[in-house]
């Protein structure tokens, strides 16, 4: 029994599957995370509030290991199939042409653009959340002055270059991640499948001008 | 036809001595050729010249040379079955190119197609994919009659679709990552559709499929290069049958 579910867990369907559908919850925190930060533009006080309220509740680490999990998952389960991919022709082409109709630049750099997600994640983590530590009061309450933390930041414009950079990656990821989910899971009708394909395009750009906001207009705020 | 609309072309073919040998790319030029040609007729020409030389002739797969057998392959200019949508090598013609033209040929490359000699690979893997499910069990006795069994048109021509497959292999030679998933799903799909198909249907597709991973083949991202190269137009709709057919016949398993 365990080892016949080992079995199908780990075949190449479910594998793909399992990217799918951690992907889909991903770009889910893509949407929520969005709105969250655009909570900035409302000023630091409700920013800080909105960042203490989330940090300050207990469900945060149940939800920062599920959300964790989802990460490691996708990525080393990307990692393994890219491999896998790999081996699977050791001999390379002479040359290689695309038909043109089937993939695209996004399908076909999916480890790259994940691959720059991964370091820009890392190195969110460090300079947003473990970054430098100012504290601001609001009625009497002492909290995290996140706000400070993150338009400091975008002051160097390499910083704001760098975000955008890394969203527009994001963006290119999504475009085929989004659709493609559906394909893996086996979602496939002539109606809907056009749809999926237009509204991962549409998803792709709300997240990569909707993320490259912020950090531009943190930039044209100064030091203010 | 006259002989000004005759083509002079550089071919860079790879040779391989045999499985365990390293291959290389060998350069060729050959003349003559009218765009009336076939390309398999090309190489024929060019075979027959090495002959006289005494050289070995290039080995490649061919058989009906009508597009409907499956057996020829080659990977021309990079691309399987060249540059010509929903063709097999054995019906693109030399019109396609034009004087002076450089063309590469290759075998089709993956790990579970090894390469015999020359262009020639074994697909035996693709045999060893339908041993394990991709048929039906049908018990003899007297026929019963023709329209007893109910098939819903729109399902009849899916299944008709998918099994316009001819087993190339040109979706495992277009795809980067190697994976056979455009063939498999053609060869679930054209019995999943069909009522005769239901009783294996889902140890078909469990078994189709872990025979493939083991075979070595790669994992399906959905970049649809398959579909593109496919000489049957074989639609990726039918890789979504088989993820959910499977993913059905998994979860609900009893082994
Ligand atoms: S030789 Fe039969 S399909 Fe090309």
């Amino acid at each position: 029994m365990a080892s016949s579910m080992l079995k199908y867990a780990t075949s190449s369907v479910v594998k793909k599957q399992v990217m799918g559908v951690t992907g889909l919850l991903l770009c889910g925190f893509l949407i929520s995370h969005l709105i969250g930060n655009c909570l900035m533009y409302l000023g630091p006080e409700v920013f800080n509030k909105y960042a203490h309220a989330l940090v300050t509740n207990p469900l945060i680490y149940l939800a920062e290991a599920g959300l964790a999990s989802i990460f490691l998952i996708h990525i080393g389960l990307a990692a393994k199939l890219t491999i896998e991919n790999n081996n699977a022709r050791p001999d390379k082409y002479f040359v290689k042409q695309k038909t043109g109709h089937g993939a695209t630049f996004a399908s076909s750099t999916m480890p790259y653009t994940g691959l720059i997600i991964l370091v820009f994640l890392i190195l969110h983590l460090l300079d947003f959340k473990f970054g430098p530590l100012h504290t601001a009061t609001y009625g009497g309450v002492e909290m995290r002055d996140i706000y400070k933390t993150v338009v400091d930041y975008f002051q160097s414009p390499l910083s704001v270059l760098w975000y955008i950079f890394c969203m527009i990656a994001l963006g290119i990821h999504v475009s085929h991640g989004f659709w493609s989910a559906f394909q893996s899971i086996g979602f496939w009708h002539t109606k809907y499948t056009c749809l999926l394909q237009c509204l991962a395009k549409v998803f792709a750009v709300v997240i990569t001008l909707g993320y490259s906001a912020l950090p531009i207009y943190c930039y044209l705020q100064g030091g203010n | 036809m006259s002989s000004e609309n005759l083509m002079t072309l550089n071919l860079k073919i790879w040779r391989q001595k045999n499985n365990k040998e390293k291959g290389e790319i060998v350069d060729y030029t050959i003349d003559g050729i009218s765009p009336d040609a076939s390309f398999l007729e090309m190489l024929d020409i060019l075979n027959e010249k090495l002959i006289k030389e005494g050289s070995d002739p290039v080995a490649y797969d061919h058989d009906c040379r009508e597009g409907i057998c499956g057996m020829c392959s080659l990977m021309i200019n990079g691309q399987a079955h060249g540059p010509e949508a929903e063709t097999t090598t054995c019906q693109l013609h030399m019109r396609k190119y034009k004087d002076g033209d450089t063309i590469v040929i290759e075998p089709f490359r993956a790990r579970a197609f090894p390469v015999l000699k020359d262009l020639m690979i074994d697909r035996q893997a693709f045999d060893d994919i339908i041993a394990a499910g991709g048929f039906v069990n049908v018990n003899t006795g007297n026929p019963q009659d023709a329209n007893a069994i109910l098939v819903p048109k729109e399902n009849a021509e899916l299944a008709m679709d998918a099994a316009s497959c001819i087993g190339c292999a040109a979706c495992v030679a277009s795809c980067k990552n190697a994976s056979a998933m455009l063939f498999v799903s053609a060869k679930v799909s054209q019995l999943a559709l069909l009522p005769q198909g239901q009783v294996e249907a889902d140890e078909r597709v469990k078994n189709m499929v872990l025979k493939m991973d083991e075979l070595g083949f790669g994992n399906c991202t959905n970049e649809a290069e398959c579909e593109a190269s496919c000489p049957k137009g074989i639609s990726i709709s039918n890789i979504a049958r088989l993820n959910r057919d499977f993913l059905k016949a998994a979860v609900t398993s009893n082994d």
